[in-house]
């Protein structure tokens, strides 16, 4: 599968954004989503080949300009619907 | 279909592109959202599924707590730091991590699902290595924590293998003709790290100096870990 995830020897993409002294995290929603994935692991239903396949059947422009964690908000949002694990009730 | 496939793609770049554009005019961060497919809030909308999961039983709040403490405080690069100036005091050790690096850095303590098997690459006087993740994200979580966003970035990404010493020279790094380039694309399998060649002028260093000379930059391959007068803190 050749998508849009499969970046290398692409051209054109820009400069490399480097950012001195980077935090981890660039605003607490993004390290909790990285703990929900985490924590989701244990749950057995979701693991690293699940997500990479969420992320890569993103709309390939969503996939080039949204941010890094909200891609995983997105996908585990998704995932967690799916699962009905996001209803209340 | 091909012809369709590129056409949507091109159009895809030209809108990242854009996108890049307009950022870089607005000295934003984060590029513009317009088009995305996630709400623009992200906070409420991870507040709400958090909520969630903790009223139904499927996550505890200080699981998360922890977790986040953990990758922000305790897993990052001065592990992988320990492991390269092990490497440059004990030749033993240094051949073990060679040999198998997924034990050798598992003997300092260091091991999670995230870097289950591990390879060490080594730089000398006439090999460079440097490490991506061409398809997603995967990086040595055990010795180096969560990759910075330059490292996950469609430019660095797309470009590193197609012209890794103009990436180099980007991060200030330039190579001589003679030294010869390797890049390593890591996946979830099988995760890299990069052995930097140990500075001039360091003999008198015990370990820990040593390891508070090596920067994550340096262990991914996009620089070299300078000599102390250099601007390294002994």
């Amino acid at each position: 599968m050749n998508g849009v995830h499969d970046l290398g020897g692409m051209q054109d993409m820009g400069p490399i954004q480097y950012e001195r002294n980077e935090p981890v995290f660039h605003a607490p929603w993004e390290s909790r989503v990285f703990a929900m994935f985490l924590a989701a692991g244990a749950w057995r239903k979701w693991n690293l080949d699940a997500f990479r396949h969420a992320r890569e059947v993103l709309p390939p422009a969503d996939y080039l300009l949204v941010s890094y964690y909200e891609q995983w908000l997105s996908c585990f949002a998704r995932f967690a619907g799916q699962e009905g694990i996001g209803q209340r009730g | 279909m091909t012809t369709k496939r590129r056409d949507f793609l091109t159009g895809s770049l030209s809108a990242a592109g854009a996108a890049m554009t307009a950022n870089l005019a607005h000295g934003q961060e984060h590029p513009d959202h317009e088009h995305q497919s996630v709400p623009s809030d992200p906070t409420l909308r991870v507040k709400a599924l958090e909520s969630l999961l903790v009223e139904k039983g499927l996550v505890d709040r200080n699981a998360l707590d922890a977790l986040v403490d953990t990758y922000e405080n305790k897993i990052g690069p001065r592990n992988g730091a320990r492991v390269v100036a092990r490497a440059w005091v004990d030749p033993a050790y240094k051949a073990r991590l060679l040999a198998d690096a997924t034990s050798a850095i598992a003997e300092l303590g260091y091991s999670s699902k995230q870097g289950d098997r591990m390879l060490v690459v080594e730089n000398t006087k006439k090999v460079h290595n440097v490490i991506v993740c061409t398809l997603c994200s995967c990086y040595p979580w055990p010795v180096l924590g969560l990759p910075p966003v330059w490292y996950k970035s469609a430019p660095y990404r797309s470009r590193v293998v197609i012209d890794p010493r103009g990436v180099l020279r980007e991060f200030g790094l330039e190579l001589p003709e003679d030294v010869e380039v390797r890049v390593w694309d890591s996946t979830a399998e099988l995760r890299y790290l990069v052995l930097p060649e140990r500075p001039a002028g360091t003999q008198s260093l015990n370990e820990e100096q040593l390891a508070a000379l090596v920067t994550r930059d340096a262990m991914v391959g996009v620089a070299r870990v300078a000599p102390p007068e250099a601007g390294g803190k002994p």
